[in-house]
């Protein structure tokens, strides 16, 4: 009984891990072909394509546990990430926010990449060898997302007043959705934080301590853009099951 | 300094005569332009891969390694800003480099290369 709750729990977790990276990577790439230049439009794209590669790691590993759960279940990667409601997605709110402007993309990802790169850290100590095998992967590449969007916060943080004005707005938005990401993990929380109150220093912005928090989440409990994504990214396999090209 | 610009965007049905936006471009100032070196393999020597815009030389580097080594082709990136770049002028061609032509002599073709030794 516990050894199936043990399984139960693990799923969960890396169903939580692909969702994040799948939504996330989702949103960065609505940025192809519409970066504010070649360079930066292929270095979100990259980072895009990142994230959807984590994602479909972790998809196939959920999809075998799934299957170590029960021998029927013959779920794919594919019907995890294209045939799942928004309640079942169990991503941080932050991830599924729109784009905004350049700067709020920027710092989204900043937030999003230094939350991984400690929980994935966290991750090279679990008994599962796969998801470490998953995590040590991805770190490689969550260290330049950190190092690339730390660059941006500051260089448009302290930058021009327009810049600035900007990214202080950004931050207003996205930090009530930052609460969430180390909820149930206090021990990243100082890890985390000291990370962006280091680039924050650099970037001119202070952080706010008592900001009320959003969450839900991980309960599947979602804000109303979600929904809106899902369909665009979800649409083709609706509308025509089991197409391929 | 505005500049009047007629854009045609992709899928754009021209209206009249005129056809597309008309949109205002503010004059931007202009981000310098890098060359970018990329060394493939270690030992073999920086080889000019392409150029690219960025406002110093780290952001430089990291448009470099998003651009220029997305398909591993690198090891290891230099880059300067093209301002730095001296060129010949193409109209002392004729005196730099036709005299060149008729000495074969100068090629190193009269030596026997042991297999081992791949790039000379």
């Amino acid at each position: 009984m516990e050894q199936s709750n043990n399984l139960q729990e693990q799923i969960e977790m890396v169903m939580h891990l692909a969702d994040n990276s799948l939504i996330m990577g989702h949103r960065l790439s609505e940025w192809t072909g519409h970066g504010p230049a070649l360079e930066q439009d292929i270095a979100l794209t990259n980072i895009a394509l990142d994230l959807i590669g984590q994602a479909r790691l972790f998809y196939q590993h959920a999809a075998h546990l799934l299957q170590m759960q029960d021998d029927k279940n013959c779920l794919t990667e594919d019907d995890l990430a294209y045939l799942r409601d928004a309640p079942e997605f169990k991503n941080f709110l932050l991830v599924e926010l729109p784009n905004n402007d350049w700067g709020n993309t920027i710092l989204k990802t900043f937030f999003f990449s230094c939350w991984q790169y400690f929980y994935y850290k966290s991750l090279l100590n679990s008994a599962d060898e796969q998801l470490v095998a998953i995590a040590e992967k991805s770190l490689k590449e969550i260290a330049y997302h950190v190092r690339w969007s730390s660059e941006w916060v500051i260089r448009l943080g302290d930058g021009t007043p327009e810049s600035h004005d900007k990214m202080q707005h950004a931050v207003w938005r996205l930090w009530p959705y930052t609460g969430e990401l180390t909820a149930d993990k206090p021990e990243l929380l100082e890890c985390w934080r000291q990370k962006v109150i280091e680039v924050f220093t650099e970037a001119t912005f202070s952080t706010e301590e008592k900001a009320y928090m959003h969450k839900g989440g991980k309960q599947g409990i979602h804000t109303e853009h979600l929904g809106y994504l899902l369909a665009e990214m979800q649409f083709l396999q609706r509308a025509y099951p089991g197409c391929t090209w | 300094m505005n500049i009047q610009l007629r854009k045609f965007f992709y899928g754009d049905i021209p209206e009249g005569k005129e056809g597309g936006a008309t949109v205002v471009q503010k004059h931007e100032p202009t981000i310098p332009l890098w060359e970018v070196f990329i060394r493939s393999k270690q030992g073999l020597d920086h080889k000019h891969a392409g150029s690219l815009h960025a406002t110093d030389a780290k952001m430089a580097i990291e448009n470099a390694r998003d651009v220029y080594t997305r398909r591993m082709e690198g090891v290891s990136i230099w880059v300067v800003e093209s301002k730095y770049i001296h060129a010949s002028c193409p109209d002392d061609a004729e005196m730099l480099f036709d005299p060149a032509n008729d000495k074969v002599y100068r090629h190193p073709t009269f030596y026997d290369l042991p297999d081992e030794v791949k790039y000379m």
